[in-house]
């Protein structure tokens, strides 16, 4: 019944597919990097472009070689992406909003002006870093 | 959770002990180890509510789950994506005050991580008495804050809170 069914050609339109769809999804998000207003924007469209393409890269690359060791890793890294990236993204916008990156002037901050406004009163990282040593 | 890890261990051993070492009536690639693994999980689950009859009930809620948060992550990667491509910007970002139902540590972990990941927002900080999350988000419909947190809140948390709970 399979005999004359070309296995290869299969997997390699698959796993071709897949991997254009990656590589397009890590190509806006970068344009995106160097477009949008603001910093905490910038990574918000940085985060979930990279996690997703990287993602859709090595599951590309899993089907192409179809071995099970080799498909046991892909599954693992990207577990492993999956579950730091979001942890580095969140890291990086608290200390933006500890050291009062500025936010987009059409950001609505209602409901963060009581936190901000403790934030840069008790941490002050900023200055404490940009003092000069005696 | 521990059943979890233990039935996902054996069906990963007794697929490595088949395929390295069992005869080779299967051919020997990606698509069939990972068919054995399902068969031994699914074996296992269909054996669980002997001995632990909660997890018989959370293993398809967990699946749906986690397709439901592959959607999300899609949809959110196209919203970002079509923003990118168009020269105005449809977004009106804000940083809303999520309060949290969830309580333990790794529970606040995993939703900051999901929210991080999905519709075009960014966790920022949690606030001291883990009651409050702050989300930057980029698209609120109708400058209706209560809407999206009403989303988050009654399709993340609620998963999340019938997998942990």
């Amino acid at each position: 019944m399979f005999e004359n069914v070309n296995f290869l050609l299969i997997r390699e339109i698959i796993s071709s597919v897949l991997i254009i769809i990656g590589v397009m999804f890590m190509l806006i998000s970068t344009i995106g990097l160097l477009r949008f207003p603001d910093f905490y924007i910038r990574m918000s469209a940085i985060t979930k472009g990279a996690t997703l393409g990287l993602g859709l890269i090595l599951s590309g690359m899993g089907i192409y070689f179809n071995e099970p060791d080799m498909f046991l890793k892909v599954v693992l890294i990207i577990c492993f992406t999956f579950i730091t990236s979001p942890v580095a993204a969140h890291v990086i916008g608290r200390t933006a909003v500890r050291n009062k990156i500025p936010f987009w002037d059409r950001t609505n901050l209602e409901e963060f002006k009581d936190y901000m406004h403790n934030e840069h009163q008790f941490h002050r990282d900023h200055e404490k870093d940009n003092r000069p040593n005696k | 959770m521990k059943t979890f890890i233990v039935h996902f261990l054996i069906a990963f051993f007794g697929s490595y002990v088949y395929f390295q070492y069992g005869d080779p009536v299967l051919p020997y690639n990606a698509i069939w180890a990972v068919a054995v693994w399902v068969i031994i999980m699914f074996i296992l689950w269909l054996s669980s509510p002997s001995y632990h009859r909660s997890y018989f009930h959370k293993l398809p809620k967990a699946f749906t789950f986690i397709l439901f948060f592959l959607k999300e992550l899609v949809i959110a990667n196209l919203k970002v994506a079509y923003d990118i491509l168009t020269p105005n910007y449809r977004m009106k970002p804000t940083v809303i005050a999520l309060p949290l139902s969830v309580t333990t540590d790794m529970e606040i972990t995993l939703l900051a991580g999901i929210i991080t990941l999905t519709p075009g927002s960014l966790s920022v900080d949690v606030s001291p008495d883990c009651k409050v999350l702050y989300v930057h988000t980029l698209y609120v419909k109708h400058n209706d804050v209560e809407l999206v947190k009403h989303e988050i809140k009654h399709g993340f948390e609620r998963r999340l809170m019938e997998l942990t709970r």
